[in-house]
């Protein structure tokens, strides 16, 4: 099948590893991405949760947009995954604020019917792929390594999703399937603080402490992720939370992708592992390609 | 049960207006009259992972709009501290949507122009917004530039580490780019604020029947009640 790519802003740059994972295992498997063209920013919650019709407005833009490809839309963060989905619900939902929109977009020679779909690269992987096809392209194994599935809020609230609100096994089938251990680890769904990471940072770093304590304790190698907001946080501040807790944290922290990545055996600059700054530690590294 | 029972018996000039503004917002979202099935159960409060550090719990965020204290509301840090981890919202027994209840009254204080005690989120938001219109995409090297100049400027010297960092990992663009259709994007938002402000002057006309649940439909509710 044939998805439109919605990246977002943070995928641009600063979480490259992402992006470029994303691309690489769909390219991989055979699947063709083509990314949406002049996409803006969705607004993400700090914009939706301030200003209702200006944001739908700007994240109906891109679901127009994709709509005229007559493609699902493919939304690797989750913010805005949560953001284009909720989107389309309160269109379909609210007709006064769908008319709002449609009167909004037609300045830029836009409608927007509110019927594309938004789907996540996990749910696209799992179950329009399925873990059969992509165990045909499986170079390596896992075998001895243990990981910490962490699948943060947004995915899987606060509507009905493609899994569990409260107990998502998705990752967690993909990496036994290839070998991995996956560690128990309760906090799986719970928040790491998002943008509170700079509005109250102390307030986040806490929230990151115990999900990093949480995953050590279990004896996690790697948090795998889902999610831009919750890798940064977790992977850019875990120095910072060393120096205000006292602890010696040194968890890499990858996304599933960069993870899937590692298992089909593709080189690493490929899937932007050199873009990690937490040093990926001896069970991962014997497996990276270089 | 008659309406009257349901809302505050005496209630400020201010207190009506907030109140007007807020189920306005209500409204707007789906399943939002569903703020009346409220039990005062507070899994909201204990699913909250910040709860901890707000100075009104989840809970009695709607015990106090039902007493008609709505300006403690709009005071309070809870607003503003918020993360949209949606566990409350999963989690209620009586399907209230919590996260978008607190939206709706982030929206009611900045719309009435509340002096927040958390003022750095808005800050902030405005700043995201600003940089949004200008590029049409989120540049976060302007945005944290900006948000620190205007809320802590010491703190920028913290983050110089974690700058070289992402620099020398090619994680960081220098300079905002433009989307190609970046005129077309402002059009749509220019005309989206005038239709946001089409709807102020409903939202600010007073009528005392506007203040209680009725406002957010009681036919809506009988409707729904079989979900």
């Amino acid at each position: 099948m044939k998805y439109a790519y919605y990246p977002g802003c943070s995928l641009e740059k600063t979480q490259r590893g992402y992006d470029e994972s994303v691309r690489e295992v769909f390219r991989t498997l055979d699947q063709e991405i083509v990314e949406i063209e002049d996409w803006n920013c969705c607004g993400a919650t700090v914009y939706m949760s301030v200003k209702e019709t200006v944001s739908l407005a700007i994240s109906s833009r891109n679901l127009a947009l994709a709509e005229q490809m007559g493609l699902q839309v493919m939304a690797p963060c989750s913010s805005c995954f949560t953001v284009l989905s909720k989107t389309n619900r309160i269109l379909n939902e609210i007709p006064k604020l769908h008319s709002d929109v449609n009167e909004a977009l037609a300045e830029a020679g836009l409608n927007y019917t509110g019927k594309t779909k938004v789907r996540h690269p996990l749910d696209i992987l799992m179950n329009d792929i399925g873990i059969e096809a992509m165990q045909k392209k499986m170079k390596h194994n896992l075998n001895g390594l243990k990981i910490a599935p962490y699948y943060g809020c947004q995915i899987v609230r606060p509507d009905k999703t493609f899994d569990d609100k409260e107990n998502p096994i998705l990752m967690d089938r993909l990496f036994r399937k290839c070998g991995a251990e996956v560690v128990y680890f309760p906090m799986k769904v719970r928040c790491c603080g998002g943008m509170l990471m700079t509005t109250f940072e102390e307030t986040a770093l806490k929230l990151n402490k115990e999900l990093l304590e949480c995953a050590v304790a279990n004896g996690a190698d790697v948090i795998v992720t889902t999610c831009p907001l919750c890798h940064f946080n977790l992977e850019a501040y875990q120095d910072k939370i060393n120096d205000v807790y006292k602890t010696n944290f040194s968890v890499p922290i990858l996304y599933f992708t960069q993870l899937l990545g590692i298992v089909f055996g593709l080189q690493q600059k490929a899937i932007g592992l050199d873009s990690s700054f937490i040093p990926l530690g001896d069970k991962v590294t014997s497996l990276v390609t270089v | 049960m008659a309406e009257s029972l349901r809302t505050p018996f005496f209630m400020s000039k201010t207190e009506a207006e907030l109140r007007q503004v807020f189920l306005e917002q209500v409204k707007q979202i789906p399943a939002g009259e569903r703020i009346k099935r409220c039990i005062q159960c507070g899994t909201c409060t204990g699913s909250c992972p910040v709860s901890y550090a707000m100075d009104i719990s989840p809970r009695e965020l709607i015990a106090l709009f039902r007493a008609g204290e709505m300006e403690t509301i709009m005071k309070s840090r809870t607003i503003w501290i918020c993360a949209s981890c949606y566990s409350c919202t999963t989690r209620c027994p009586s399907g209230i949507k919590i996260t978008d209840i607190i939206y709706a009254l982030k929206r009611t204080a900045m719309e009435k122009q509340y002096k927040s005690k958390s003022p750095q989120v808005q800050v902030l938001a405005n700043l995201f917004i600003e940089n949004l219109m200008a590029y049409g995409r989120l540049h976060e090297g302007t945005l944290i530039r900006k948000y620190y100049m205007k809320t802590n400027v010491a703190k920028m010297f913290g983050l110089i580490s974690l700058g070289r960092k992402m620099f020398a990992t090619k994680r960081i663009a220098i300079f905002p780019k433009k989307i190609k259709q970046h005129e077309a994007l402002s059009r749509i938002i220019k005309k989206a604020q005038e239709i946001e402000i089409r709807h102020t002057p409903e939202r600010m006309e007073y009528s005392p029947d506007y203040v209680g649940y009725k406002a957010i439909g009681e036919m809506e509710l009988e409707q729904r009640k079989g979900n």
